[in-house]
């Protein structure tokens, strides 16, 4: 163990991998299963809030061009300032208004606002200002709500006309001369009125940037660090048990077939050759379309398929020379039974070789998975990194410019592949003596 | 007039560098050999014996860590010669190895004429034909039929492609030949061919040989001198009938005292303990810790002391 | 014909005698030459025709070089390989009748002490578990009994103290402490007889003495049978009452250690005993007299006495035609050659 610090590489794939498991333990607890899946295929409920393909918020770091971030505020939690003030004859007065800096170079995508209100026949009435950094104020519209009303700023046909644009969100933050945003403290004031006592307004303002998050949203406006992160303990899940259950599998029949030849052997020699005949992703692919998706089934059968492979006979040609040794015909003078040779003296020899091909083998599992959910068949619930590159394919997203959304899961398979690819490669030259250096 | 002798070493190390630590195989090792004499270094494993026939041939791993020393061959000092010089003129042409297990190192898919004529061919610069006319010559030396040069190795017996290796040493016509471990893998009938052998090429072609081995009683078969390596040095040197029947040092006695003998009724005696490692070897004496006879003086290095033209190490002898 | 004289001669030596512990008659070991898909090819004739009797407490010797068969003959005494015709019979059991489990429990009483002392131990598993194994296997369930047996056994091996030793790995130890875990090994269950196949002769000639004197002293303590298999003549006076030379498959003399060091009837026997070299200054002198050409093939041995290819003394019409027969020129001396043939 302690000569794995002896390669740089193994230490810098050791982290990676540790790194990884981290990620994996900090998805899991920060955003623990359930709630992932909420947040997930939650439904509009859990996504309003957020813009649609919008790029990680800290690109702004990096653009000369700043992009509008997203922010909500409502009145309900008093992130949107309001007052709410009883008048006269039953009827009420609420003033709520938001100020809020706006110094970007972009327009955001949308401005909403979500009104909720209670009341028993006579509607609240609503009246929407809007004030510039240049002092001018533009009456956006005076409204009656319903118990749950969605004004769209850029929806309100009445608005395109008076301010003669047909991009409104636009021409709100923008100099009526020159047409370019104008960048200082905007105000929202909503002045709303309920003509019954008791009769409550509730509203909530949601400005959609251009970018949002860490890492983004997609097109159903998700942000992007569920997945991100709940794609690493999927993947290191899907890949470890993939590695281990094959490795082991094949190891322990290449110990039976060789230590009993005669037709054991035969058998598995003729499976292990129709096995590699058959072509590996398309039964995965049969599998998926036609049987199910869930992501145990194909693990079941990822493993099922590669146990009888190339590594049979290699593990075979090595349990063929061990038999021979003398400490096996040792172990046979003095009584010991197949079974008992089997596992107590052949395998343990073995489990050294394990290890490096074990670990160099996780990343092919973990790529696997991500192929088949971009082919479409990954498992419908669970948020992976491949379902990432699927969805964002599937919108284009290279064609629309959407980088980040192809980018962000591809670099984490990258890391993950490599990082244990360097570490599988050190332990190799650990546990291999011929392809060591001294 | 001082006859020159043939090979004269001095004060040869060679170092290993590990990864615990450095491993000193061959420590300081000084002996001389003349024309036609065949020399036995004795020692038992772990004494650094190979190392010294690797650190005569320079051929060296990669992990030396030092390689010094004086090898005079023929008054020359080998040492001086750059790797190149060396390869032409020292590696096969004045000395060459049979090493050990040389029958398994046979490459498999060349014929063993073919095997035999490279070092003439790529050290004395001759012709195929001209190389095979040699290997020709070199078989009947050693005792090869010659319709075998036409053979692959795993045609011939274990007794056949040694006596193979031999004439691949042999080709280039070197003065000294370096033998490690030749016969310890071989039948007894087969071992004492292959003595017959050398000591045949030894009359016929005036080789000298460098034997090394742990077999005591077969290494008299062929030995002229005898010197003992323990712990990477050279503990005593003689010749051989000074040696065989009453030897200086008191390793060399305790080692003589334990080879069974056949034709006489002596209990074999055996050493207790075990030899140091090279890894670290103790200060003063290397033996004295397992040394019957050690006094105070042990516990510093005694230098090799002549004594009627032997040489022992051991302060007994001062 | 020549059977019924040799079962004659076997017999009458042992009217008196009491129950030998390991009987071996007229055993023969082949084993099929497969080539691909062509059916078989020819046997390898490894044993052909091997008897003799070993009482308890004897240790005897069998020497002989690689490919004479003595491997093979072990191998079958130790239960591996299952004999192709001939009788063994061991503490009054036919191996030829065990099979599966009263074959494993056939091999729980025989002790196997093999050439190479790193090989025979399985480098993963401490010094403990290795002593451990036998004893698990024979069904020894508790643990305690175990460790006792295995101290005891260690104790007379000379390894001491045995709690350092018993938490290592064998590649922590000397090639000489190695072979000594082989050995206790192979004393674990108490056995009658011990095989030892080359038990020195890969280790240090200062360390092969030690080993020797252990097991004969384990083999007077314990009055084992030892059957000691080895190519080094000039161990064997050391720790053997008999001495087994075999050639091709075949035993071809059989004396007492002394009689036959001191006076070798087949010139096989006395080629070996030329070419065994003591250390001595004057062998350099003179060059040794072996016996031209090489050991035969298993296959397809010659004709007749198999060594006949090679013996500067072969009779022409009489030991390229008939296989000799085992005669006795002395007192429990036997030889293989036509050359003692009775007048």
């Amino acid at each position: 163990m302690q000569r794995l610090f002896y390669y740089p590489s193994a230490v810098f794939g050791l982290l990676i991998v540790l790194l990884l498991v981290t990620l994996a333990i900090y998805a899991m607890v920060k955003i623990p299963y359930n709630e992932a899946i909420r947040l997930w295929r939650g439904g509009e409920a859990v996504w309003y809030q957020n813009p649609k393909f919008a790029a990680p918020a800290w690109i702004n770091y990096f653009s000369s061009k700043k992009y509008a971030e997203s922010f909500a505020v409502k009145t309900n939690d008093g992130t949107l300032q309001s007052e709410f003030t009883p008048g006269a004859e039953g009827t009420s007065t609420l003033i709520a208004n938001h100020t809020f800096d706006f110094s970007y170079d972009t327009y955001p995508q949308d401005m909403i606002l979500y009104f909720k209100s209670e009341y028993l026949e006579k509607q609240p009435f609503v009246s929407i200002e809007w004030l510039t950094p240049d002092d001018r104020a533009v009456r956006i519209a005076n409204i009656a709500i319903s118990k749950e009303f969605t004004y769209r700023f850029a929806q309100d046909e009445k608005l395109k006309n008076r301010l003669r644009t047909d991009d409104i969100i636009a021409s709100l933050f923008s100099d009526p001369e020159t047409g370019f945003p104008i960048k200082g403290q905007y105000q929202l004031l909503i002045t709303g009125t309920t003509f019954e006592p008791g009769s409550t307004i509730n509203a909530e303002y949601v400005f959609h940037g251009q970018v949002y998050g860490l890492a983004g949203t997609d097109q159903a406006r998700r942000d992007l660090m569920v997945p991100l992160l709940w794609g690493a303990p999927i993947a290191l899940t899907f890949g470890l048990i993939a590695s281990l259950g094959s490795s082991v599998l094949t190891m322990i029949i290449a110990a039976v077939g060789t230590w009993y030849a005669g037709w054991v052997d035969e058998l598995i020699q003729r499976i292990t050759e129709i096995n590699l005949v058959l072509p590996f992703l398309s039964i995965l692919i049969m599998v998926g379309t036609f049987y199910s998706r869930s992501i145990w089934v194909i693990l079941g059968a990822t493993i099922a398929l590669s146990i009888f492979t190339g590594a049979i006979k290699s593990f075979r040609s090595i349990f063929l020379q061990v038999k021979e040794s003398m400490y096996i015909e040792a172990a046979r003078a003095y009584g010991a039974s197949g079974p008992r040779i089997v596992f107590l003296y052949l395998i343990p020899r073995m489990i050294p070789l394990l290890i490096p091909g074990l670990v160099s083998s996780v990343p092919a599992f973990v790529f696997l998975e991500a192929s088949l959910a971009v082919l479409g068949l990954g498992d419908p619930v669970l948020p992976t990194w491949g379902k990432i590159i699927q969805d964002a394919n599937s919108n284009g997203a290279l064609y629309r410019g959407y980088y980040y959304w192809i980018l962000e899961p591809t670099v984490l398979l990258m890391i993950t592949g490599l990082g244990f690819a360097m570490l599988g490669f050190a332990l190799d030259r650990i546990f291999n003596p011929k392809l060591r250096e001294i | 007039m001082m006859q020159t002798k043939l090979l004269q070493i001095e004060d040869l190390k060679l170092h290993f560098k590990t990864r615990s630590g450095s491993v000193q195989a061959v420590d300081g090792v000084d002996f001389e050999l003349d024309s036609n004499r065949a020399v036995v270094i004795l020692g038992e494993s772990g004494c650094g014996k190979s190392s010294l026939a690797k650190a005569m041939l320079r051929l060296l791993p990669r992990n030396v860590e030092r390689y010094e020393g004086r090898v005079y061959l023929q008054s020359a000092d080998v040492m001086k010669f750059d790797d190149e010089e060396f390869r032409k003129n020292v590696r096969w042409v004045g000395i060459s190895l049979v090493p050990q297990a040389a029958m398994n190192s046979l490459n498999p898919v060349i014929r063993v004429g073919e095997q035999v004529a490279e070092p003439a061919i790529v050290h004395l610069g001759i012709s195929k034909t001209d190389a095979i006319g040699l290997v020709r010559k070199m078989f009947q030396h050693v005792g090869v039929p010659l319709d075998f040069i036409d053979r692959y190795p795993f045609e011939l017996s274990g007794g056949m492609r040694q006596r193979v290796a031999l004439a691949m040493a042999l080709v280039t016509s070197p003065s000294l030949i370096v033998l490690d471990e030749p016969t310890s893998a071989l039948d007894l009938l087969t071992q004492a061919n292959i003595m017959n052998v050398l000591k045949r090429i030894k009359h016929e072609l005036g080789t000298s040989f460098i034997l090394i081995t742990h077999d005591i009683a077969t290494s008299s078969e062929l030995a002229d001198e005898v010197a003992i390596m323990y712990a990477g040095q050279i503990v005593e040197t003689g010749h051989a009938r000074d040696f065989f029947p009453a030897p200086l040092h008191p390793y060399s006695q305790m080692l003589m005292a334990s080879v069974p003998r056949l034709r006489s009724d002596s209990d074999p005696m055996f050493i207790t303990g075990q030899p140091p490692s090279l890894l670290n070897p103790p200060k003063g004496c290397r033996f004295a810790a397992r040394c019957p006879y050690r006094f105070e003086k042990c516990d510093e290095e005694p230098p090799m002391l002549g004594k009627n033209g032997r040489k022992v190490k051991c302060w007994l002898h001062a | 014909m020549i059977t019924d004289i040799r079962e004659v001669f076997m017999s009458t030596q042992h009217i008196n005698a009491p129950q030998p512990l390991l009987s071996i008659r007229d055993l023969h070991v082949w084993y099929e030459l497969r080539r691909f898909g062509f059916g078989h090819a020819g046997y390898v004739k490894a044993v052909d025709g091997v008897s003799f009797d070993l009482a308890e407490g004897e240790t005897v010797a069998v020497v002989g070089e690689s490919g004479c068969g003595k491997s093979s003959l072990m191998k079958t005494i130790l239960g591996l390989n299952i004999p192709t015709r001939g009788e063994v019979v061991f503490d009054n059991e036919h191996l030829s009748e065990l099979k599966g489990n009263g074959l494993r429990r056939y091999r729980f009483k025989i002790g196997y002490v093999q050439q190479d002392p790193y090989g025979a131990l399985p480098p993963f598993m401490t010094v403990q578990k290795i002593l451990e194994e036998p004893l698990i296997i024979s069904g020894v369930k508790n643990k305690q009994a175990r460790l006792s047996r295995i101290h005891k056994v260690m104790a007379e091996v000379k390894l001491h103290p045995v709690e350092d030793y018993l938490p290592k790995f064998p590649h922590m130890l000397s090639g000489g402490q190695q072979q000594r875990i082989v050995i206790a090994r192979a004393m674990l269950r108490e056995p009658k007889l011990i095989v030892a196949d080359e038990p020195v002769s890969m280790l240090d000639a200062s360390v092969r003495v030690e080993i020797l004197k252990l097991m004969r002293a384990l083999q007077e303590s314990h009055g084992l049978s030892v059957i000691y298999i080895t190519h080094d003549l000039s161990t064997v006076k050391y720790f053997s009452a008999r001495i087994f030379v075999m050639y091709a498959g075949n035993m071809i003399e059989k004396a007492e250690t002394r009689r036959l060091l001191e006076n070798p009837l087949h010139p096989y026997t006395h080629a070996l005993l030329a070419a065994t070299s003591d250390p001595d200054a004057r062998n350099a002198d003179s060059f040794k007299e072996v016996p031209p050409g090489e050991p035969p093939s298993l296959v397809n041995p010659p004709k007749g006495c198999r060594f006949h290819p090679r013996c500067a003394k072969a009779i022409a019409g009489l030991c390229n035609e008939k296989e000799p027969m085992d005669f006795e020129p002395e007192p429990n001396h036997f030889v293989a050659c036509w050359l003692y043939q009775p007048q």
